[in-house]
């Protein structure tokens, strides 16, 4: 392996001479031995992005290649872990050099020390293909992880299986050809892992937030897009996602945010209980945090790192859901180091790949046959942080033409203080066709209906409000004055819903579906109450109406609502 | 020591290029000697016979025969316990006409990121006599709260009345204030400091002036100075420190000028694209590690340009730290101090100072529900001035009504005025009283039962 010669330091790029190393390949800079990554070659001149600070090196250091991309370490005891962007736990970091993180450490992403239990789950003459699983380690008390053939193997006939404790280095198989397989392969992040193939989203991922699962629906193996311009709501909603969502794993990525959020997050996800299994969101959980003052390079792997743990656990089956913290500091690293390496910039500075990166990125998501036979999904939620809040900059655009569904976050909204702050009428989810008839099986014949008809009520309150501001609500026909009190209350009682509160905070898909339903059944009789030709006044203050605002607060909901709705019942039967 | 060069080949703003013949390390110290006077300056760019450097006390003076030599390190901050009560340039330099600092340590000034799984949650709640703070907008220790103003506002009365006031509820700690000046006027300096010398703040404070005559490289380093002692008094000396620093336009200006002078290419309107990952490298220098007693709460000021909240400066603070308090002309313009609109401030952090066990079980609903009947009063002050207020519905009257009587009895204040959070929870049920009991769909109704003022007398006797 060749050793180079740094002959230039600017910030967190070098570049060196008298190196062989391919494009992306990881190399260790200056005396510490900084880990970097080659991105560009020109000539004999290398240019190296390097991961960690950079204050001290000199012209003249060494560089040693490593001869490998950056790649990830896959194998048992990835969960629970905490990275920083380039898989090094960050307890690891912090026993090896204190509280401040220094430079210049190499560690494993998992531990090559414990042992694990391996049950074979093939035996001696199974022929094995690329990706195959052929035994299986209890990695946490409810997760099972699959031990497979790493998929650029070429698999073979089993000549040896070992059932028994073993680290990850340790070999558990050895092939007909002699080749020998352990329970960790690794994986160049760039890289995507194949599948056999990708199959249609048309399950609904379960959020428990009725704006999302009401209105706006991801899909397990879907993505989406949360841009809104900062303090509207990007990172409750994916920490909310990320606690809620019915997906087997989870994968955090705090990409350039903020440390007391990842303080937050690592103090929580130990904490919260699954609501079924009573075991802790961590169990089931990787969080990557590599925050804003971390370094731009490792910020910009971080996403490749994490998509690839997150593709692992698709192999083996599971459902997964990775949370980008915010794609757009993401952008920003590579567009720091495109300008550092003076490369022509495209629009806003941003180098003219971006698009191309985001597009390489939301395509690794989905659901898919994986290698091992059965099905695996990844969903992807991506904030977005466009600058001064304005949707109209590159990294937004450029996710919205790969995402299909858009959770549109509105400052407006934020400063009411309504929560979460997602615009109901510049959202979409294009999931929505075909996820229709799963809620008709699974929820209620009227789940899309009454969906319908709630928007259109905020369709029309839209246009009715701009009158409203013109001449006053008094003005407008009573029929109307009644949509205008039928959307607030849809947007108060159901769209607003706290990430903090206990109960409120996740809602299943009944109750969503009651208080709706409730609703509109409240509206139905106040129009009829208005052709009877009773006042708005009087129809606006029957008290069952203001009842209904509370439900969503309640756990067992089911009681107070039939009695509210019978109270309902007699109130407008009573209405002269 | 390593030897000089008399080779600067060109002059070119703030920075300095120097053909040297010894591998010279990025961003270490550099000092320029011309006449009696000595410069120090940092390595940008090091290649194998040229380097970059800016200079920090500007290049004026300097001529291609000045004297240039290497330091072999990086810039570190002379640091002992006698730092405390000492006023310093921004450079760090004593302005006080007390000795040089006599370092029981040297940290290097960039300060290395704290491991997120060192960092503790911070969760103490800090009581800052302000309403609009403490109320609606609660700081937490170890939190980044900016304000964010504009031009000719009362934002430095606002922060020494926070600094005056803050305190965390039931205990004596002890505690520092530091004070980071980034160009700003003699006069604003002489506020400050005749504020810390009348409240004997001063004894427990460091002050590092950069005015507006001095130079403008030199606040680059002014913040980083500020905030490595920070660290020093918080992690080193388990102190609760707070950390004021105004004004971080005058700052990002620096930041811009020295982009310009490199030829970057910018970012939006000419800022570097850096920007973002400079200022978190500041701003993220707050926060409480776990196992350590100290703390460091930052409070930027800073000064939206035309009074613009998209402008990138705001904007990029806003999206790193973790919230900010707008200071409004229009509710300064109305005489209300001090002017604080609540509806595009925010304290990420509320939530885990406030409530059962901080401050009480009912905060959070309180806050919520003024939160949304000041704002929908606000849109319809919008449609009262087009269809007179005879039009809006009772409801809607209310609710105005609500909205000016928030201001004048909530936000408004005086600037001695020291309001528990007890006190400032029962003006905001006050307010809420005058409305009907319908109308707090916010609160849980046990809260109702137990802190509105129609039930509270009887709630108090159960
Ligand atoms: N669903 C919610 N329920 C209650 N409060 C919320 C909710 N969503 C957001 N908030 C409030 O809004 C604040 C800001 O939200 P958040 O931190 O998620 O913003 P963000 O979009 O990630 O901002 P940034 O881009 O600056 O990181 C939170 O601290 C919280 O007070
Ligand atoms: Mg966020």
């Amino acid at each position: 392996m060749e050793v180079g010669k740094v002959k230039r330091v600017a910030g967190p790029l070098v570049q060196a001479t008298g190196l062989k190393a391919s494009m992306y390949d990881l190399v260790l800079v200056g005396e510490e031995g900084l880990m970097s990554e080659v991105i560009g070659i020109s000539g004999n001149k290398y240019i190296i992005q390097v991961y960690e600070d950079t204050g001290g090196v000199r012209p003249g250091e060494p560089v040693k290649e490593t001869g490998a991309p950056l790649v990830a370490q896959l194998g048992p005891g990835i969960l629970t872990q905490i990275y920083d962007g380039i898989q090094r736990p960050l307890p690891m970091l912090a026993a090896a050099s204190g509280d401040f993180i220094s430079r210049g450490l190499f560690v494993d992403g998992i531990d090559h020390k414990k042992k694990w239990e391996f049950k074979p789950t093939a035996k001696k003459g199974d022929v094995l293909k690329p990706g195959q699983a052929f035994g299986e380690v209890q990695e946490q008390l409810l997760i099972k992880h699959k031990i497979m053939v790493p998929p650029k193997h070429k698999g073979g006939a089993i000549k040896e299986i070992y059932a028994g404790n073993f680290n990850v280095d340790e070999t558990i198989a050895v092939l007909e050809d002699g080749s020998k397989l352990t329970m960790m392969h690794k994986w160049p992040v760039r890289q995507a892992r194949p599948v056999t193939k990708k199959l249609a989203p048309t399950i609904p991922l379960r959020t428990g937030q009725r704006v999302v699962d009401g209105f706006f629906s991801l899909a397990k193996g879907g993505t989406a897009a949360i841009p809104g311009g900062f303090g509207t709501g990007k990172t409750v909603m994916q920490q909310t996602l990320s606690k809620w969502a019915d997906v087997d794993i989870v994968i955090y990525v705090g990409c350039g945010e903020r440390g007391n959020e990842m303080a937050d997050v690592l103090h929580e996800f130990p904490e919260l209980q699954d609501p079924k299994t009573g075991r802790p969101l961590m169990e089931r959980s990787i969080v990557y945090a590599n925050t804003s003052n971390m370094p731009v390079a490792a910020r910009e792997a971080s996403i490749y790192t994490g998509m690839t743990t997150a593709e692992y656990y698709r192999d083996m089956g599971y459902d997964c859901m990775m949370t980008a913290d915010s794609t757009s500091r993401w952008a920003e690293a590579m567009r720091e180091m495109g300008s550092r390496l003076e490369e022509m910039p495209g629009e806003e500075g941003y180098p003219a790949y971006l698009g191309a990166r985001l597009a390489d990125f939301y395509e690794r998501a989905g659901r898919a046959e994986v290698l091992n036979g059965g099905q695996g999904s990844i969903s992807v939620v991506g904030a977005v942080s466009p600058p001064g809040g304005d949707f109209t900059e590159p990294v937004t655009q450029n996710t919205l033409r790969m995402v299909k569904v858009f959770w549109a976050l509105d400052s407006k909204l934020t400063q009411r203080r309504h929560f979460p702050s997602i615009n109901w009428l510049d959202s979409y989810s294009l999931y929505d066709q075909i996820l229709e008839p799963w809620f008709i099986e699974n929820v209620s014949p009227d789940w899309n209906k009454n969906k319908r008809r709630a928007m259109n009520i905020l369709q029309e309150n839209a246009e009715l409000e701009e009158i409203v501001m013109l001449v006053g609500s008094d003005a407008l026909p009573e029929d109307q004055q009644i949509t205008l009190e039928v959307a607030r209350m849809i947007i108060n009682f159901w769209l607003a819903q706290s990430a903090f509160h206990p109960v409120d905070t996740f809602c299943p898909y009944k109750k969503q579906f009651d208080l709706l339903a409730a609703i509109l059944k409240y509206r139905d009789y106040a129009f009829e109450a208005v052709q009877k030709g009773i006042s708005v006044a009087e129809i606006n203050s029957v008290p069952s109406k203001d009842a209904l605002a509370k439900v969503r607060l309640e756990a067992e909901y089911e009681p107070i609502l039939a009695k509210i709705l019978a109270q309902m019942d007699v109130e407008f039967k009573a209405l002269k | 020591m390593t030897k000089e060069y008399k080779t600067i080949t060109e002059i070119s703003g703030p920075l300095i290029f120097v053909e040297k013949t010894e591998p010279v390390g990025y961003m270490e110290l550099v000092e320029i000697r011309t006449g009696g006077e000595m410069k120090r300056g940092q390595v940008l760019d090091s290649s194998d016979d040229i380097v970059v450097i800016q200079v920090f006390e500007g290049t004026g003076g300097l001529s291609k025969d000045t004297a240039v030599s290497f330091t072999g390190d990086v810039i570190k901050m002379p640091l002992s316990p006698s730092i405390v009560g000492r006023v310093l340039s921004g450079s760090g330099k004593p302005r006080d006409g007390g000795p040089e600092i006599v370092p029981e340590v040297l940290r290097d000034i960039a300060g290395a990121a704290i491991n997120p799984a060192s960092r503790g949650k911070p969760r103490s709640f800090i009581q800052t006599g302000i309403s609009t703070i403490d109320g609606t907008n609660t700081l937490v220790r170890g939190q980044k709260l900016p304000i964010f103003s504009g031009a000719g506002l009362p934002h430095n009365d606002l922060a020494l009345q926070i600094a005056r006031q803050a305190k965390a509820l039931g205990e004596a700690e002890s505690f520092a204030v530091i004070f980071c000046a980034m160009g700003i006027t003699n006069e604003e300096a002489q506020h400050f400091l005749a504020d810390f010398e009348r409240t004997g703040a001063l004894e427990r404070a460091v002050v590092f002036l950069n005015l507006a005559d001095d130079p403008a490289v030199e606040r680059i380093l002014t913040p980083r100075l500020g905030l490595t002692t920070a660290e020093y008094l918080a992690f080193d000396l388990d102190m609760h420190v707070l950390i004021i620093y105004t004004d971080m336009t005058n700052y990002c200006e620096s930041l811009r000028q020295m982009g310009a002078a490199r030829e970057e290419v910018p970012g939006r309107r000419g800022y570097p694209g850096y920007m973002y990952t400079d200022l978190a490298c500041q701003y993220e220098r707050a926060g409480i590690i776990k196992g350590r007693k100290g703390s460091i709460t930052q409070f930027p000021i800073l000064t939206m340009p035309g009074d613009d909240i998209t402008h990138p400066i705001p904007d990029l603070s806003g999206y790193i730290t973790e919230g900010q308090i707008i200071v409004s002309r229009e509710l300064h313009r109305k005489g209300i101090y001090p002017p604080v609109d609540i509806r595009p401030s925010l304290s990420r952090l509320m939530n885990s100072g406030i409530g059962k066990g901080h401050t009480r079980e009912d905060h959070r609903a309180v806050s919520d529900q003024l939160y949304a009947y000041y704002a929908e009063g606000n849109d319809l002050r919008g449609l009262a001035a087009i269809v007179g207020k005879e039009a809006l519905s009772e409801r809607d009257k209310l609710v105005l009504e609500f909205a000016d009587k928030f201001e004048k009895r909530f936000v408004n204040q005086g600037r001695d005025e020291d309001r528990s959070i007890f006190d400032t929870l029962q003006i905001g049920w006050d307010l809420l009283a005058d409305l009907p009991e319908a109308m707090l769909t916010r609160i849980d109704d046990k809260y109702i039962k137990a802190y509105h003022p129609k039930y509270a007398a009887s709630a108090a006797k159960k």
